[in-house]
């Protein structure tokens, strides 16, 4: 008598043989599970010269992205000075024979006050005023046997148009020696500067991205020159010069987004960090703040990011574009 | 379907390699075209498959005078031919399958609506187990019998062939001429361009001979 185990190990061994036969008497069915390919892409999508295609466009969006980048941090630190700049004046008193220091420098600062739109006014005293020149003259200076200039900072308050030209007159009629500086030559300066700086990086831009699109346009007629026998089995089974440069932008897309991308990411990542170690890059080289006075905080903010990605999609756009271009010139010229 | 009058062909400023051709081919017509080497065959192939233009004369395909046609409407027209070459021409990089898909792929038909009529021509020509093999590693009579299965996946008014015996043996040679005589038989007009006599000798069809750039027919 076959025990239970038995009798199970029996059933099974039957049921398995019962599977293979059936398996055996089906018809054998071709297989098409998914992982064969079906609709692989028509052009090569792999090749050395590709590679390098990636390499260079990477470096190109490298350079791209990083000119981009500097260009919104300039614009934007420049801003920012312009800014603060623009809400300051300065008031200067210069020695008058016959005249109280002290006592011109307190009616200007009636005067400044009690014109509307000022929100700060401060007087330099001699203390800070020997500090200032302390670069220059050096320390230990009397400044009372020197014919030193006194001034007085006005900060404006945010959204006010103080009426300058008034508090100027009225100035000028009650201390003789005061002049008003409102910086606006300066900052008319620094925003030619400002804007020939940006130019300059445009510029920049629009040389490596032309570069860019002159290298695609090699890299392309090589390609096709490289796929040539291809392109002819195209045109014979009926392929339409608009579906073989499709092929080819496809090609180019992806690897202009693969380079454009890696370039982009770098340079991000680049941004990212510099954003992490700026506030300690003085300290590095042993500076006094100097850059960060300079440049504000090197921080890319969101529209700095977002031209770094517009960037990589120009890229890719102008690479898939240019190859389209150049396959319809090259096989209108062929035929 | 296909209409040569006073044809003439030359290649640059050389002189005339196809001279003077008046000849038709018929739907549902079957001939070999057949000559010595350099008499002008292949030239007279790319005519067909609108690869050239011919320097004078009047060619006509499908209705169409060939001369008047932009590049997208010859492109049209060829999706009504199916080409056999030689050398195969198979792309290395795509499968069989891939291969034989490409005419329908081109027309911009979807994968899901060919599969099943591209595997089961794959298996008409004795290719069902090398569906998803690269070209490089099939032997040279299964890449003529893809490169067949691809010229006729369209359903090809006319079917051009160069040399299609010319690099496999007797016994494929004969299987493949079988294979033709059936698609003609369904419907399309069939031209294979060679010089194996005893290839022709099998099957009795119209003769087009080429000498020294002139066409004699032997009906």
């Amino acid at each position: 008598m076959p025990t239970t185990e038995a009798r199970l190990r029996i059933a099974a061994r039957e049921l398995v043989e019962m599977a293979v036969r059936e398996q055996e008497s089906k018809p054998q069915e071709i297989d098409t599970a998914s992982d064969a390919r079906t609709s692989s892409p028509v052009m090569p999508p792999d090749s050395i010269a590709g590679r390098a295609l990636v390499g260079v466009v990477a470096i190109m969006s490298l350079l791209a992205a990083l000119t981009l980048g500097a260009v919104v941090l300039v614009r934007n630190a420049a801003g920012a000075w312009q800014t603060e700049v623009s809400r300051e004046i300065t008031v200067q008193i210069r020695p008058t024979d016959g005249r109280d220091g002290e006592q011109d420098v307190a009616q200007a600062v009636a005067i400044v006050q009690a014109t509307p739109g000022i929100a700060k006014v401060h007087a330099l005293s001699k203390t800070e005023s020997a500090k200032l020149l302390e670069p220059w003259l050096g320390t230990g200076l009397s400044l009372d046997e020197l014919p030193v200039p006194r001034m007085i900072v006005v900060t404006l308050a945010t959204d006010a148009r103080p009426d300058l030209d008034r508090m100027r007159q009225a100035l000028t009629e009650s201390v003789p020696g005061a002049s008003v500086d409102d910086h606006r030559g300066w900052v008319g300066r620094m925003r030619v500067m400002t804007r020939l700086a940006v130019a300059g990086g445009m510029a920049v831009l629009g040389l490596v991205l032309a570069a860019t699109v002159l290298m695609v346009i090699f890299a392309t007629q090589g390609a096709m020159a490289t796929n040539k026998s291809i392109i002819e089995v195209l045109h014979f089974v009926g392929a339409k010069n608009r579906y073989i440069s499709a092929q080819f932008q496809r090609h180019f897309l992806l690897l202009g987004l693969k380079g454009a991308a890696i370039g982009g990411g770098v340079a991000a990542v680049f941004f990212v960090a510099m954003s992490f170690l700026g506030p300690h890059l003085d300290r590095l080289v042993g500076g006094s703040g100097g850059a960060e006075a300079l440049f504000g905080s090197i921080v890319l903010g969101p529209d700095g990011y977002a031209g770094v990605f517009g960037l990589v999609v120009l890229v890719a756009a102008a690479t898939a574009l240019t190859s389209r271009v150049t396959v319809v010139r090259t096989l209108g010229a062929l035929e | 379907m296909v209409r040569f009058e006073n044809i003439g062909l030359r290649y640059g400023v050389g002189s005339e390699i196809l001279r003077d051709l008046n000849f038709q081919i018929r739907p549902s017509s079957f001939q070999f075209l057949t000559g010595p080497s350099g008499a002008g065959k292949t030239s007279l192939l790319r005519l067909l498959f609108l690869a050239l233009k011919p320097t004078r004369g009047l060619m006509t395909l499908f209705g169409h005078d060939v001369s008047r046609l932009d590049k997208d409407a010859l492109a049209s027209l060829r999706r009504r031919i199916g080409l056999v070459f030689q050398d195969f021409r198979l792309i290395d990089h795509l499968t069989t399958y891939e291969n034989v898909a490409l005419p329908l792929r081109v027309i911009g038909r979807r994968e899901e609506e060919y599969r099943s009529e591209v595997i089961e021509l794959l298996r008409w020509v004795g290719l069902g187990d090398r569906i998803w093999a690269l070209p490089p590693v099939l032997s040279g009579g299964e890449k003529q019998r893809a490169a067949i299965a691809r010229a006729v996946i369209g359903r090809p008014e006319l079917l051009l062939a160069d040399e299609p015996t010319g690099n496999v043996d007797p016994t494929l040679a004969q299987r493949l001429l079988r294979l033709f005589v059936e698609l003609n038989r369904s419907g399309t007009s069939i031209v294979i361009a060679t010089h194996d006599i005893a290839l022709m000798d099998q099957f009795d069809a119209r003769r087009l001979v080429l000498h020294e750039g002139r066409l004699h027919a032997y009906d």
